[in-house]
């Protein structure tokens, strides 16, 4: 397992690497000039000439990324324009808020689709097993934008359980309890879409796993049909669960950015939004940066627990 | 012609139903298809529908609610109507999401297509590529290019399409890697084929069904993330409208005025769901696997027809006596119920396993010599196997009307079975010693460490060394023959008065084979067990068992003591079936295989089974059921015109 680790974490360089390479090519290759951008159409080309050469714009592509990736080994991201503001202190401020959210979504749509898809196969043809799959339907169908505003809608403003919009009180706010209470709606409409994929495909690997020859042996020996499934069907079937969920932080991670603009959640997402608008490069930068890095750690993770999970992996 | 060509579509070849009965039955994929048709002919038909204006604004008719006298679904912010543009905004969705799943579908196809017949290097460089843009969250790649390209509907557009690419790529990479391995493709390629002709012949019309696939998954996704691009502001901008868009806009007016924003997302879920229904309905078409019925739940134990037939009381068997059998099968019949024929697989079938002896029941392939063998315990999956009659009597109950929970009690601990591929019937993620300490724990209430210790002492007798270590090890850290030896370990756990052995030593190399028969037999004359042994194989029926019933077309066709009935085969079959096996040091022997098939197991003959291929058959061995008759000296057999003793 250590070994495996260790060659693991060596074998994310390369990818962490060719990440840093397409955001920096992605931002260098944004038709315009950022010079122009930055002093505005009327800049004397004497100026403009002077930032270029201040900004490095006139040095040839290899020699920027070196620069860049220079200054990103010492944590230094740029300047947000916008803002002005040191990029890293922004992303990482509001890299925290998305850390929250992306991470409740996860939770409940594991828990949640995990549990579903079980019942659903365990049923199969069933009523549950009907109803769950019409839910499921739903739930991958859906918009998660407008899912967003429909429960802040009915339970914000109609009800009034929760609160609508942000991730505390404006006022007197602050505390675990009240963050729980801002966290329920976005979290819950973020994790719905992921839910619905889980639920799906603990369906057809549990139902896949009940045709094995090896539940037949553990029926064979008298085991009683709840241990069947929930030990050798389900112990078998995780094995395949745990990429998907995988797989599903990366859509949360993503489709994070509708749902901190619906609900004003203070993340990385909505600041992304509002980096392109404005179009503050270094910040959308710096901030798909953030997020990548983070999801190859993420994928770190989920190798290393399948690792654990399954003796037969080798390599 | 006409007609020719709808057949093909609704009857299809080889007698597999085709595309549109297979949309018919699937009712939920025709509802999709309806749904999305309605949506596609509203967009066409948009232009020519008497609608007003949709960017025609007119701030006296402002925002007013749904069922209003001339705008039916109310009027915006700006009094546009909000009919008129939901119809043109639907439009501009669907071709943007049709577009885009074009533009991934075709720019990943090539690249997959590309990098699996090209394999090597070019592969390697474009699949890291791939891999790379994978390794970014969905939607945050999405965001970057838009970041670069401007926001706009044409950069959304291209946005979207680019981070479904690799799911294309990946998907037809996959299969064009085993196409291309194939011989036809080399073939192709030797008769001077060119690239682009075997792309067009060989590949392609393989390929696409993947494609298919992969954009009825994707195109519902396309068509949510442009709109929500769009409704980030990042897509459509003022005045041309989406979906997405009008949500956007709507949103700020969602406690004033709700129909503005809630409107269009329902069109949105409503066409994606009809794309997901539609989608569904294809995969479950196109892909093999789903088609099979593979994927049904099998139940706990075999299903029993509610009208089971069941066998006269009291057989006067000359083979019988009673008191001294562990199991006593009368009248057995499993059929494989699919698609609305039923596959007899087992016909009518009694025998008598007495205690401690060895029965071998002996047959090809499909003769139903396995079914029977899982039967006893009701281990044949359902769906699609049934017992449709007979009884299985166990120390005088009845396993077939056994409620579930008296039958667990008995599997394991009283009848107990070694499968035939240990590779596959060994759980893979549990150590072997823990499988056989549950084996134990399941039937008995003993303390965590004593089963274990018991695990331990039972590896030990079926011959592991270091057995302590070798109970922490995994079943694929074992050689074949190890498994099987854990397998029998496995069986013999609670000394069941009776193993089943499914065809034990078949997966398994010669040399190894011997030593686990013996192994198999030793251990459970020390424990004093019956052993039903299930074998295609005269050779190992000769050397353990006691009697032998031969079976064929589902039916025992001769039984009798191994001896009497190796020396001395009554039934033609059995005759044919013996005088196939090669004989050690007789190099004259002929070795003629029989002539034929055995029947198809959903079209059995009234009469003989075998009379097809037997050069005994009269015309009234195809006329009615022959019974199993005995012809004394404790033997049975099948057959109006048995060969008579000793005429070889």
């Amino acid at each position: 397992m250590q070994a495996y680790l260790v060659r693991r974490i060596l074998m994310t360089i390369p990818v962490l690497l060719g990440i840093s390479v397409i955001v920096f090519l992605i931002m260098a290759l944004i038709p315009g000039d950022p010079a122009m951008a930055i002093l505005g159409s009327y800049a004397t080309p004497e100026n403009l000439a002077r930032l270029r050469a201040d900004l490095g714009l006139d040095k040839p592509l290899a020699a920027r990324y070196l620069t860049w990736i220079g200054n990103l080994f010492q944590g230094d991201l740029g300047r947000s324009y916008s803002l002005n503001r040191p990029v890293l202190d922004e992303v990482l401020d509001r890299f925290g808020a998305t850390l929250i959210l992306a991470t409740s979504a996860l939770a409940l749509c594991s828990i949640f689709g995990i549990i579903a898809g079980i019942v659903s196969a365990v049923r199969q043809y069933g009523w549950a097993d009907k109803i769950l799959t019409l839910l499921v339907l739903v739930g991958i169908s859906t918009p998660s934008f407008w899912l967003g505003l429909v429960l802040a809608l009915f339970f914000a403003v109609k009800l009034g359980w929760f609160p609508a919009s942000g991730m505390y009180a404006v006022y007197g706010g602050g505390g675990l309890v009240d963050l729980l209470r801002h966290l329920v709606l976005p979290a819950i409409t973020l994790s719905v879409v992921a839910t619905g994929v889980v639920a799906r495909l603990t369906r057809s690997s549990v139902l896949e796993v009940m045709r094995q020859d090896y539940v037949r042996t553990a029926r064979a020996k008298g085991v009683d049909e709840r241990r069947v499934i929930y030990r050798h069907v389900f112990r078998a079937a995780f094995v395949n669960i745990v990429p998907v969920i995988g797989i599903q932080a990366g859509f949360v991670l993503g489709g994070a950015v509708y749902i901190e603009t619906v609900f004003q959640w203070p993340g990385i997402g909505r600041m992304l939004v509002g980096a392109i608008s404005t179009r503050d490069i270094l910040l959308v930068q710096g901030g798909v940066l953030l997020v990548a890095a983070f999801y190859v750690f993420v994928n770190l993770l989920v190798d290393a627990a399948q690792h654990g999970l399954d003796p037969r992996i080798k390599s | 012609m006409i007609g020719a060509t709808w057949r093909r579509w609704t009857v299809g070849a080889n007698g597999r139903p085709a595309l549109v009965a297979l949309f018919v039955r699937n009712r939920l994929a025709a509802f999709g298809l309806a749904i999305v048709a309605t949506f596609v002919v509203l967009a066409l038909a948009t232009p020519i529908l008497p609608l007003p204006d949709p960017d025609l604004t007119d701030l006296a008719n402002r925002l007013k609610p749904p069922l209003s006298v001339d705008a039916p679904l109310g009027t915006d912010h700006l009094g546009r109507d909000m009919l008129a543009r939901l119809m043109w905004g639907t439009r501009v969705s669907l071709a943007v999401g049709l577009v885009a799943t074009l533009v991934a579908a075709l720019v990943g196809s090539t690249i997959g297509i590309v990098a699996g017949y090209r394999g090597g290097r070019v592969d390697n460089v474009m699949m890291r590529g791939i891999d790379m843009l994978m390794a970014f969250p969905y939607m945050l790649l999405a965001l970057a290019i838009v970041a670069v390209l401007g926001p706009g509907l044409l950069n959304a557009l291209f946005a979207i399409a680019i981070v479904n690419i690799p799911f294309f790529a990946r998907n037809v990479r996959g299969v064009t890697l085993g196409i291309a391995a194939q011989e036809f493709v080399a073939a192709g390629r030797m008769s001077g084929l060119g690239p682009v002709r075997i792309l067009y012949s060989e590949l392609l019309p393989n390929v696409m069904p993947v494609i298919v696939i992969t954009m009825s998954t994707t195109v519902g996704w396309m068509i949510l993330e442009t709109a929500g691009l769009s409704f980030l502001g990042l897509g459509a901008q003022p005045p041309q409208a989406d979906l997405g868009s009008m949500l956007g806009d709507g949103r700020k007016l969602i406690i004033v005025a709700p129909h503005v924003a809630t409107i269009p997302g329902l069109v949105i879920f409503v066409l994606v769901m009809g794309i997901n229904l539609f989608g569904d309905g294809i995969r479950d078409v196109l892909d093999p696997r789903l088609r099979s019925g593979a994927l049904t739940r099998p139940s706990a134990a075999t299903a029993v027809a509610r009208d089971r037939r069941l066998p006269e009381p009291a057989p006067d068997r000359a083979d019988t006596v009673l008191d001294e059998a562990v199991l006593d099968v009368r009248g057995l019949r499993t059929g494989f119920h699919i698609g609305g024929e039923i596959y007899r697989a087992v016909e009518d079938v009694d025998f008598v396993v007495h205690a401690g002896e060895c029965l071998g029941i002996v047959g090809e392939s499909g003769s139903g010599k396995s079914v029977t063998a899982l039967s006893l315990a009701r281990l044949v999956a359902t769906p699609p196997g049934r017992i449709d009659g007979g009884r299985i009597l166990f120390r005088g109950t009845d396993l077939v009307d056994a409620p579930l929970d008296e039958l667990r009690a008995v599997r394991g601990e009283d009848i107990a079975y070694v499968f035939q591929d240990p590779q596959t019937t060994l759980h893979p993620l549990f150590p072997i010693g823990e499988q056989l300490a549950e084996a134990i724990r399941v039937h008995h209430d003993l303390p965590a460490a004593a089963a274990r210790a018991r695990a331990i002492s039972l590896l030990d007798k079926v011959g592991i060394a270091n057995p302590s270590e070798r109970a922490r090890a995994y079943p694929h850290q074992l050689s074949g023959g190890m498994r099987q030896r854990v397998g029998i370990a496995m069986a013999l756990a609670n000394r069941p008065e009776l193993i089943i052995a499914d065809e034990p030593t078949t997966a398994l190399d010669v040399t190894i084979q011997a030593q686990v028969l013996r192994l198999l037999d030793d251990l459970r004359r020390e424990e004093g067990s019956a052993l039903l042994f299930i074998t295609h194989d005269f050779g190992v029926v000769s050397t353990i068992c006691d009697r032998v019933l031969v079976m064929y077309a589902g039916r025992i066709v001769e039984a009798g003591a191994t001896d009497a009935l190796l020396t001395d085969p009554r039934h033609p079959y059995t005759r044919r079936l013996i005088d196939c096996v090669p004989r050690l040091g007789d190099a004259a022997q002929a070795i003629d295989a029989i002539p034929g098939l055995p029947p198809a197991a959903n079209r059995l003959p009234r009469g003989c089974a075998f009379a097809e291929r037997c050069d005994r058959r009269t015309a009234a061995c195809e006329v009615d059921e022959i019974p199993l008759r005995p012809i004394g000296g404790a033997r049975a057999v099948r057959c109006l015109h048995p060969v008579a003793a000793d005429t070889r």
